[in-house]
This record gives C-alpha cells, structure tokens and sequence, in this order.
C-alpha cells in the first residue's frame, strides 16, 4: 500500500525562535564591543608600526549609551532643532524612497533581459557578457557621468532631478543579481515539464507563465534581496558622490565631521542606513511570504 | 468489452489507415554526433496500432523505444519515414490533442495540487473552471486518489504521484496514450498494484496504448502485443501477440497462469536471441 509521506520538516527553527536567536546575536555583538573598549588598550594594538586593532579612547569608540542618548538630543545646539534620531529617520524615509525606486526599475529591467535572455539563444550569447561587465564599472566612475547626462534631458514639464541620478544608480546594481538569478530560474525546468509543455502545445508564453515563471521563485528571491541591499549601498554611494542633500549618505559624510567633538553623533546615521537595509530585506521577505507556494520541494519520485 | 477469451485478430492494416491509431512507417531516426559520426537510433521501423489495442515496445537499453514513443509524440520528428496518429501528421495530432502521455518520471509541478497537476492541460486548453474541476474530480476518484485532491506532490509517495500523472494524461479523454515506463521508478509490490489499474483504467477508457517498458512480465501482463526491438541500430525483431483475454477481464490471477509464463518465457526468448541459459531471470522484473 501506498502510504503519504509526511510533510517536509520546516527548515530552520521557528519564527519566534529565530527572532530571539537574532536578538541574541545583537547583544552578542553589543557586548564585544563593550568588552573591547574595557580591556584594550587605548592606542589600539600596533604590530610593527601597523594599527590593527583600534585604539578605544572615547573618540574613536564611544559608549553603545552615548550613541543611543545622542540620538535623543537635539541636532545641533540652535534652540528650534529636531532631535538626532528624527532627522535620521527623515533622512532614512529619503534615502529608502529612493533605494524603493531604484529596485523597482533595476527588477523591471533585470526581469526583462532575462526574459530576452531565455527567449532568443542569440540574446544571451550577446548580452549576458556585457551584463557581467557592467558590474565592473565603478560606481564612483558612474555618478557624475550619470548626473551629466541628467541634466540634459528636459521635456515639457518634465526634468531631470539628482535624486533620479542616484535612483539610476541604485538600479544599475539592482538588475545585475536579478538578471542572472531570473535567466537561472527561467531556464531551470527539467526537459520532462519542458516536454509536457510542448505535447499540451503550449506556446512560448503559456509554458512561461504556468512553468518557467513559478520554477524561477526560488532563484528570484535570493535575487530580489540582494537587489534590495544593492539598491540601498547604491543609493547612500551615490548621494555622497552626487552630493544630494536630504538622504542618510550625506548626512553619514556630514556628521562624521563632527566625530571629533561630538563622538555618539556620526553613529546615528549608520545605524540609519543599517536599519534602511533590514527594512528593504523585510520587504522582500514579504514577498516571499506571499509566494510560498511555489518554493514547495522538488518533487522526488 | 466483455468478450470471452478468444482475442479477434485485427484486420490486415493496408487500405485503413486512416482508422488506425498509430502507423508508423519506415521511420529511421539518425542522430548526428560529433565529428560526422552518427547514431541511428531507429532504423525504418514499422507498426500500427488499432484503435484500443495495448502494444508495448520492450528492449534492452539503446534499442531506440523510448525514441519511437517520442517520434508518436512529436517530441522529436523522424529522419526519415511517416508517422500517422488517427490519419493525420503526428504534428496535427499533437496539436489537436489526440493523445495523452505519461513519463517514467511523474513530472507534477510541485507548486500545484493533486487537482491542479490534474487540471492543467485542461487550464491550458481553455477549458472552464467548473468543468476543470468535475473532470479533475472524476479523473481522481479513477486513479483513487480522492482524499488526497489538495495535496501537493512532495506528500504524496511515488506511487501516488504517478498515478496523478495517469489521471493528467487521461484529463482530456484521449483515444491514445503514450507510456514511457511510467512505472519504471516504482517498487516491485507498488508497480504490480499500478499495472492491474493501468488495466482496469484501459477497460473503462478504451484508449489505445503505446507503453515503454523494460519488464518482459509488465508488457505480457498489459499488452495486447509485444514489440521486442533489437539495439544498434533500433530494429523491430519480433513482434508477439498475447491472447491472454481482454484487457479490462486481467487480473491477479493472471500472474499465477501458465499461459502467462509461457508468453513471458517467448518473450524472453526473443530478447535474448537464442536464449543462453545463464541470461534467464536477468529481466524477470
């Protein structure tokens, strides 16, 4: 008799667990840092004229609570300034606007190369190298060619603004994971479903949306988050070296003029950007929440 | 359906083409390898296959079977030769849905239900959401699966999940069915209960069957003839009629039948050539 197997065990440990696992990471961390700031030395350990570890005067490593109490200070001293941790979440909504749609364009893109990619042979021959190249420009190269080009275009109502130039950006390391995980995901049916397709004659399209599109979720979503955190690094880049106002990385390049009297403040923004990348990754979790159901197990007959 | 023991010899298949379910005639196919040199796979087979007739296609590996079931299909088109399916190109029958198939693997789509896997074909066709799941009920309840509707293939065992394959390759009632050892990856005891309702199924259905299979007892068991192809390169060395009953009147006791073991032992025979003594029982699966 043919009995059911039972349902595949969940992989890892429950939600609430992982959670307290998480947190205890955090604290983990939290707790090196203080302990290294008690036990070492003040200038660092020096080998051989070289600092390796740094040094722990309060200057180069505050308190983890001078960090937390800056935050709840106001920005500066002028009397109608908003405290730190408000303008760093300002700051934080900016730049995660912005980082929203650099992903969004870098996923459409990616998505439709590689969809070019799995239709045409000729395409992938063609194209698939120059991707894997365009990685290799340096985003600093980038950002004022980006922001040049910017500038001219100009139609009726419309024009260019610096934040698109770093939403360009943002997307230009977007698509780079997406394309590739999608062509991967796409082409990653086994010749037996590819073959049923084809006896059901079913056309490019079909046998896309019913096969190769839900037989790509598992390799999209590693691919959509790490398109998340590269559209985050991309944006605080290039808001540093397009030198737009408003966002987390020129506030990170601002406040850390101020380390040396005000130690506790160039931290905020990092934690900042730190907190931008978790809530794109959360977003992207989400996703895959919703899309559950097609990372069921292969089946093994 | 009921008809006693006596099997009714098909007509001579000249002059009927058109109500034949396959003929295949003189079909070779020829793979190119590298550096010019090639391998035929096939090398101009003929056979037809009457309308409700089971045949199975047995072989050692490299025999080129599974390649014939493919050419059916038009999953692969013959170098040369003709391949008909109910008359017309096997192209036209392919587009028109004439027949139903079922792979050694089940090949479920593991983010789809039992009912969805079943539905699919019929989703793809255009068929109705009710009508979709009337026939994927009904198509359920054949391969008796009906508890098991909304579960998805990973908690399923392979047994079962061949078995919803069958029903998908029965989802458009089909007058053909294309089997390449579907129950080559089961176990010996799962196969055995798969082969005795792959013929009650065959019974209610009264599709005409190509079946892939490398068990000489499976093929007896099921088929109303039996192809025996020879390897290198993929010719048809015999072909042996088994007048073991109607199809739908098989049952367990069969197996225990000396006619049974008789056709098993000619079949055997054919397979091995002059039958040396020391192969005997190699393929007794």
């Amino acid at each position: 008799m043919t009995t059911p197997t039972t349902p595949r065990p969940r992989r890892g440990p429950l939600p609430a667990r992982r959670f307290v696992v998480g947190a205890l990471g955090l604290v983990l961390l939290a707790g090196l840092w203080e302990l290294y700031k008690l036990l070492g030395p003040a200038d660092g350990v020096v080998v051989a004229g070289v600092t390796v570890l740094p040094r722990t005067s309060d200057l180069a490593m505050p308190h983890l609570w001078v960090m937390a109490g800056r935050a709840l200070e106001p920005v500066t001293g002028a009397g109608n300034a908003a405290p730190l941790w408000q303008a760093v979440v300002d700051a934080s909504l900016f730049t995660l606007g912005i980082s929203a749609v650099g992903w969004l364009v870098g996923v459409t893109v990616g998505l439709a190369l590689a969809l070019l990619m799995q239709r045409f042979r000729l395409a992938e021959a063609a194209v698939l190298p120059w991707i894997i190249l365009s990685q290799t420009v340096p985003l600093i190269a980038l950002a004022p060619l980006v922001r040049r080009w910017g500038t001219q275009i100009q139609f009726g109502a419309f024009s260019w603004e610096s934040w698109m130039s770093v939403a360009l950006i943002a997307s230009y390391l977007a698509f780079f994971p997406v394309s590739v995980g999608a062509l991967r995901g796409l082409g990653s049916p086994d010749a037996n479903h590819v073959d049923l397709m084809h006896c059901y004659s079913a056309g490019w399209w079909k046998t896309l949306w019913r096969l190769r599109l839900p037989a790509s979720v598992g390799y999209l979503l590693p691919a959509l988050r790490l398109a998340a955190a590269s559209a985050v690094i991309g944006s605080v880049v290039a808001e540093v070296s397009i030198g737009l106002r408003g966002g987390i990385g020129r506030m990170i390049v601002e406040y850390a003029g101020a380390a040396g009297g005000d130690p506790g403040k160039p931290w905020a923004p990092i934690f900042g950007s730190v907190l931008v990348g978790l809530v794109a990754a959360g977003f992207v979790g989400l996703i895959g929440l919703g899309l559950r159901r097609f990372r069921r197990g292969e089946v093994a007959a | 359906m009921s008809a006693p023991e006596a099997i009714p010899e098909p007509a001579p298949v000249h002059g009927k083409a058109a109500s034949l379910a396959v003929d295949v005639r003189g079909v070779s196919r020829v793979f190119a390898g590298r550096k010019g040199a090639s391998v035929t796979a096939l090398d101009s087979v003929g056979l037809t296959v009457e309308p409700g007739e089971f045949v199975s296609l047995i072989g050692p590996s490299g025999c080129g079977k599974s390649t014939l079931l493919r050419l059916i299909a038009d999953l692969d088109t013959p170098t040369t030769g003709e391949i008909r399916v109910f008359g017309k190109p096997a192209r036209q029958a392919r587009i028109d849905q004439d027949y139903g198939i079922a792979f050694q693997q089940a090949g479920l789509l593991p983010w789809r239900t039992v009912s969805g896997n079943i539905e699919l074909p019929l989703e793809l066709h255009g068929a109705g959401r009710a009508a979709r799941r009337a026939r994927a009920a009904e198509l359920i309840e054949l391969v008796g699966l009906s508890e098991f509707a909304g579960h998805y293939p990973d908690q399923l065992s392979g047994g079962m999940q061949q078995r919803v394959a069958i029903a998908r390759s029965l989802a458009e009632s089909p007058s053909l069915l294309l089997m390449d050892e579907p129950f080559g990856a089961l176990d010996e005891m799962t196969r055995e209960r798969m082969q005795n309702e792959l013929v009650r199924i065959c019974a209610e259905t009264s599709a005409a069957v190509v079946f892939v299979t490398h068990s000489i007892p499976e093929a007896v068991f099921l088929s109303n003839r039996v192809v025996v192809l020879e390897p290198r390169p993929g010719r048809i060395r015999d072909v042996l009629r088994v007048g073991l009953g109607e199809t739908g009147a098989r049952g367990e006791t069969l197996r225990e039948d000396e006619e049974f073991f008789h056709v098993v032992s000619q079949v055997r025979e054919l397979l091995h050539g002059e039958a040396p003594a020391g192969a005997r029982g190699v393929e007794a699966r």
